[in-house]
């Protein structure tokens, strides 16, 4: 092979430490989380030989081409890179430096690494006003079916996290830009002539084409502050069954900060996945700051996830703590780029309610449904009428 | 016709020479990859934000190669016949025609004939398989996020064997794999399935020093105090918080209106002037308008 290059080369057998060492470091992100595959890592030793290995950059840099593949994973293959060729210097390799310690270290400085820490607001003013307007909002007589999600007894919640689970999505239809052969729609000109030319140019099929339709994209927006904290177990099994049951939903969690959780939603199992997502946000049950969460997700996921004419689900009391002009402002910003934005309000449920908090006054003018969310009945009107309703508003 | 093979670098210096030489400025992290991705003959698949210069690469690599660029532009809905080929039909309808009103020609035989080479349109992929009979060509294959998952599908299996098939016609394979360059703005996430197949390489906006250096050396008509200003807003601006960042081409585009303003220095009057240029959402524009623009001059001429 020619090599060559700044750093040098040679074979592997002046260098016996170096394949161990790279195996080695292909576990340690393995480890840390990194999806890494074999061949690559088979390209990745053939490739630390033509680049040389002097050079520390350069070896990051091979490494990182060849065994990275996800933006997200960037930080922790550069963490993971610095820990294990930590101490050495740029020039040789000389030991296995892996430990068991430094594997955990890896993976738990996943979190610590975070860009802010969450300063937790003391949860308690809020929740406790909130708490006066849901008590109020279900009626004893009903089977759970009625009954506010706030009141449920363990036993009913799992019940009713089965049951959501189950729940079939369908969030109204869009018009993609492919074709698909049809019987009705405009004639199909390229295949009306590849069917019929061979026949000495006589029109006898004549294909017809239109575009094909599909699910609309859903986004979910959830609060998970503290005044929200007795919905949220069935928020998230809400989540997940639209998550299954759905096409292309994104998912995202929001007290004061924005989190996306979609992965986490996706993933099977109830209970492990609330404390696990509990463990890796630490703003779960804070305040709320709607206007800056939505500000997040216009800056830096709008672009990413607002494709294809989505529908939008806020799911929020309306307890916000932060700027009702900055929220009115980035709401009406996502309702420009979704074809329907539904918010979903748990309180809604009671009939004293009344949406008069500063944010959520400030948010009604941007809003096609504001619908309740506070038990069964309601979940399933929402997938009823996303079913039926929404298709011809569009 | 004889096949001119490519001389592809010797190493990641040279590499850095030949792009040098294209006036484009690779640092480590980008010849590294690319260097990596002809060697292994690999896609190399660029992801950043809009506008960081990841088309450029595809350019100046051909150019340094000295080979040609095919681009293949995605968007929603690209199919087989945007992306591979198609058949010419309006050519096709004209041919029959022309057949009908001749009294004494074979029909099966013309008819045949309809679907040779004359009449087929060869988009992107397939004119980068057939130019490797003469030199393997570097095919982009631009904003790759912009196209559906059923392109991606197909472009998984172009990948792998770089050959198209057209039933009329038969098979036509690649004599070597073209070098092929796919970007992605990330306004999705591409499969896994696919990236796994390349070298991947994330390039983020340029550090202060590169951005001067490409400013200075693609806007030649900017002083060194202006083009050191420019790029010293721009660096700021990113900073701030906007739905739209200003990349790469948006500098030098403000670096060439603010010379063909005959502008020797930054002023806030001028930004306001020429912040269309620069930030392309209204929404921006108003919420950096005013105060805020005289606070990053401020900043950025510190």
């Amino acid at each position: 092979m020619g090599s060559g290059g700044s750093g040098g080369s040679g074979s592997f057998g002046s260098r016996p430490w170096l394949v161990p060492n790279l195996l080695l470091f292909g576990r340690v992100l393995r480890a840390a989380g990194v999806h890494v595959h074999r061949e690559r890592m088979v390209d990745a030793i053939h490739a630390t030989e033509w680049v040389g290995v002097k050079s520390r950059a350069d070896l990051r840099a091979t490494l990182c081409a060849l065994l990275v593949h996800r933006h997200d994973d960037l930080p922790l293959f550069n963490e993971a890179f610095d820990l294990f060729f930590r101490a050495h210097g740029a020039s040789e390799l000389h030991m296995p430096l892996f430990s068991l310690g430094e594997r955990a270290r890896v993976v738990t400085r996943r979190d610590a690494g975070a860009p802010h820490r969450l300063d937790v607001e003391e949860p308690s003013a809020d929740p406790a006003a909130a708490a006066a307007f849901a008590l109020g909002a279900y009626s004893t007589v009903e089977v759970s079916r009625t009954r506010d999600f706030a009141d449920f007894t363990a036993t009913e919640l799992e019940g009713a996290r089965r049951l959501l689970l189950r729940l079939r999505w369908e969030p109204g239809i869009r018009r993609t830009r492919r074709w698909e052969r049809s019987l009705r729609g405009d004639i199909d000109m390229p295949r009306l002539l590849r069917k019929n030319v061979m026949r000495g140019g006589e029109l006898i099929e004549l294909p017809r084409r239109v575009r094909r339709e599909a699910p609309r994209p859903i986004v979910l927006l959830a609060d998970v502050s503290g005044s929200m904290d007795r919905y949220s177990r069935m928020l998230l099994a809400f989540a997940s069954g639209l998550t299954r049951s759905a096409r292309h939903v994104e998912s995202f969690v929001f007290a004061t900060r924005l989190t996306r959780v979609s992965r986490y939603v996706a993933a099977t199992g109830g209970h492990r996945v609330v404390s696990r997502m509990v463990r890796d946000l630490h703003d779960w049950g804070g305040g709320t700051r709607i206007g800056e969460a939505l500000r997040t997700f216009n800056t830096t996921w709008a672009r990413r996830v607002m494709r294809h004419g989505p529908v939008v689900l806020i799911v929020s009391d309306g307890w916000d703590r932060g700027d009702p002009e900055l929220l009115g402002r980035e709401l009406a910003r996502v309702r420009r780029r979704c074809s329907r934005l539904i918010w979903l309000n748990p309180l809604l449920g009671s009939a004293s309610y009344e949406p008069l908090t500063r944010g959520m006054q400030a948010a009604l003018a941007h809003i096609d449904d504001f619908l309740p969310a506070h038990n069964l009945k309601s979940i399933e009107d929402l997938a009823h009428h996303l079913r039926h309703g929404i298709t011809q508003h569009l | 016709m004889s096949r001119a093979p490519l001389s592809l670098p010797a190493s990641v210096d040279a590499l850095q020479d030949a792009l040098a030489g294209e006036r484009y400025i690779a640092e480590r992290g980008l010849a590294v990859p690319i260097y990596l991705a002809l060697k292994l003959r690999r896609p190399l698949f660029l992801e950043g934000e809009a506008g960081v210069g990841k088309t450029e690469v595809a350019k100046v690599l051909a150019a340094a190669l000295k080979t040609t660029l095919i681009r293949l532009q995605c968007y929603e809905g690209l199919d087989v016949s945007q992306a591979v080929y198609e058949w010419n039909y309006p050519r096709q309808l004209l041919e029959i025609r022309m057949i009908e009103v001749a009294t004494d020609l074979d029909r099966t035989a013309v008819t045949r004939e309809l679907f040779t080479e004359a009449f087929l349109v060869k988009r992107p992929l397939l004119r980068a398989i057939e130019e490797t009979r003469e030199r393997a060509p570097v095919l982009l294959i631009d904003e790759i996020d912009r196209a559906d998952e059923e392109f991606e599908g197909y472009l998984l299996e172009f990948l792998s064997d770089f050959q198209v098939t057209i039933p009329e016609l038969g098979t036509i394979r690649a004599a070597e794999p073209p070098i092929v360059i796919i970007t992605s703005n990330r306004t999705r996430e591409v499969h896994d399935a696919l990236k796994r197949r390349c070298v991947y390489s994330w390039i983020p906006y340029p550090s202060f020093e590169k951005e001067l250096r490409i400013v200075s050396s693609k806007v030649p008509g900017a002083s060194e105090r202006l083009a050191h200003q420019v790029t010293a807003f721009v660096q700021e601006l990113r900073t701030a918080d906007l739905y739209k960042a200003a990349g790469i081409s948006e500098t030098l585009d403000w670096a060439a209106a603010l010379v063909a303003l005959d502008r020797d220095v930054l002023d806030a009057d001028v930004i306001h002037e020429t912040l269309g240029i620069l930030l392309k959402n209204q929404e921006d524009i108003d919420s950096i308008r005013g105060e805020r623009v005289s606070t990053i001059l401020a900043r950025a001429l510190a």
